[in-house]
């Protein structure tokens, strides 16, 4: 009972402070931004473990936070291999050919303005199919092994990225052009010096996207047939094992990879797009 | 000239996809067909193989009109309560995903209403919204699944709340953005005519938010049909397209997930066409249509 009331508590003290936090004038500063949702998170996580333990919940149904980190501790090489059959492996690889041909593609069609008319709508419409439909299939094509995970990785991402890159190299305006028509540059400078740079903004705004797609295709390709490792794999046999404080552990390695991996793409975005208004605005 | 700009296109890469796709079913058959000729003792030429990859009856990738007749005998040639209808299939995921778009994205207004009404809220949750859309979310999909059926809770609910679960945080992006839309000047305009928060929300904010609102609806339904898709993936699931899906990966039958894979499409591509209908017509009654 006391860890029920106790969290409850303590949740009701934390919410008061963060009501009171972003009310006051100290909700300008840095440090207090990124306090009150942090505290936020805390909060959640103690709440979990206090009403697990306080209603004293079967581990079989949902382990508190507590024995998750045990978990992971305790697991740390099963976890890393997992996780190198399905980032390192399966979705990093399918995520950079993907994205690569994507790209390329864009490049290529965006010369004819006729292929482009009869792509964008089809990628737009495949953009928003249920893609990870053909994970069966690519596992009967290539195997068990990460290969067929790279290549759902691949086909979920290539649609996303096409369109933003298409819409990225058509963001340039008349003006523009025109100035480098006036300098005689030639097709390959202009696309290099203006129409590149300029897509760039659009570019990341779909591998941003694809960040998440590509988790999630290498993740649900695994439930379709693995080798005996690989985080999907693991989830869905520990599922039956009912060891749920492993799931969960697999779950919080794939929403930190996840994260990082969109952090990455998004502080890369900062770097290549400083002039862009929307990242200057923050700063 | 309308059907020469926009349709013809279309069509073109409809038609290369499909020249393809042959091409592919011709090369990637091919083998078997040697296979068996060679097992049997005897010698194919290049049409027999060709005639032999369009009709194998496990094929590694089958011709588009083997799955176009596989899709209309289950579509239009079984009764659509039997259980090899892709229709009675496509209902049972439909179903699911109604019920959890509905559930999703009341639930991301509901927030969002919350996180543009209190700026407590608005500091605390928005940073996880926003981080939670980087989470492999589908991965918990079979846990929900197992832990729901060991609390007693099977059928459509466990699929349908995977698949709020994936359609709520597009909303609630997107709404928060659409209730932020209306600028300065518009919202000092409502004050001077001493508008309470409530009809600012009413008059103002919930008016302008329809063109976001919409553009994440598209969005999230298409995620709700993948969530119950892959909620039906695991444990056992007898019915649905997901497990059309696992059950021909199972047995081998290609032309079985093709089909269902085109169900899929068809399905998806029926909802976002939906939503974009309601859209138009309300935006248009509303007066924003572009």
């Amino acid at each position: 009972m006391i860890w029920l009331w106790g969290s409850l508590a303590l949740w009701a003290a934390a919410t008061a402070l963060n009501v009171a936090l972003a009310g006051s004038s100290l909700a300008r500063s840095r440090m207090v931004r990124l306090l009150i949702p942090a505290l936020f998170g805390v909060t959640l996580l103690v709440l979990w473990e206090g009403l697990v333990r306080g209603l004293e919940v079967s581990p079989v149904i949902l382990p508190p936070p507590s024995a998750i980190g045990a978990r992971i501790a305790a697991d740390l090489p099963l976890l890393w291999t997992d996780f190198v059959q399905t980032i390192l492996k399966g979705a990093l690889p399918g995520y950079a050919i993907g994205c690569g041909a994507a790209i390329l593609t864009a490049i290529l069609i965006d010369r004819s303005p006729f292929l482009q008319r009869g792509l964008l709508p089809v990628g737009n419409f495949v953009a928003a199919l249920p893609v990870v439909g053909i994970a069966p299939i690519l596992v009967m094509w290539f195997g068990f092994d990460w290969q067929s995970k790279a290549a759902v990785v691949v086909v979920m991402v290539f649609f996303p990225v096409l369109v933003n890159m298409v819409a990225g190299l058509a963001a340039t305006d008349r003006m523009q052009r025109d100035l480098m028509a006036t300098w005689s540059a030639g097709y390959w400078q202009a696309l290099i010096k203006l129409r590149l740079p300029a897509a760039l903004p659009f570019l990341f705004n779909g591998l941003k996207i694809a960040t998440t797609l590509a988790l999630i295709g290498a993740i649900v390709a695994e439930f379709f047939g693995s080798p005996t490792r690989g985080m999907g794999f693991r989830i869905s046999t520990a599922v039956g094992q009912l060891a749920l404080d492993l799931v969960w552990a697999e779950i919080a390695v794939a929403a930190l990879a996840g994260s990082a991996f969109y952090g990455l793409v998004a502080l890369v975005e900062r770097g290549l797009t400083f002039w862009h208004p929307s990242q200057r605005a923050r700063v | 000239m309308r059907f020469r700009r926009a349709v013809l296109p279309i069509l073109t890469v409809v038609a290369a996809i499909l020249a393809l796709w042959y091409a592919g079913a011709v090369l990637m058959n091919a083998q078997w067909a040697r296979d068996q000729a060679a097992r049997a003792g005897v010698e194919i030429g290049f049409t027999e193989i060709v005639r032999d990859t369009m009709s194998q009856e496990r094929p590694v990738l089958p011709a588009p009109h083997q799955v176009a007749a596989e899709f209309g005998k289950t579509v239009f040639g079984t009764k659509i309560t039997s259980k090899r209808s892709l229709v009675w299939h496509g209902w049972v995921t439909l179903s699911a995903t109604a019920v959890g778009f509905a559930l999703g994205s009341a639930a991301g207004i509901l927030l969002a209403i919350g996180i543009v009404h209190s700026r407590a809220m608005d500091l605390s949750v928005m940073p996880w919204a926003i981080a939670s859309q980087t989470i492999p979310i589908l991965a918990i999909a079979p846990m929900v699944i197992v832990v729901l059926s060991s609390m007693g809770v099977t059928g459509l609910l466990p699929k349908a709340i995977i698949s709020a679960w994936l359609s709520f945080f597009p909303v609630v992006v997107g709404m928060v953005k659409g209730l932020r839309a209306p600028d300065a000047m518009q919202l000092d305009q409502l004050r001077t005519w001493g508008a309470s928060r409530a009809q600012t929300f009413w008059k103002l904010r919930l008016p302008a938010s329809m063109p976001y609102l919409f553009a994440s609806l598209k969005v999230s339904v298409a995620a709700s049909l993948v969530g119950a898709i892959v909620g039906e993936l695991p444990a056992g699931a007898t019915a649905g397209l997901g497990a059309r899906l696992l059950s021909g990966s199972y047995y081998g039958q290609t032309v079985m997930i093709w089909a269902a894979l085109f169900g899929a499409a068809v399905l998806a591509a029926a909802l976002v066409g939906l939503i974009a209908a309601i859209e138009r017509v309300v935006l248009r009654r509303m007066g924003m249509a572009r």
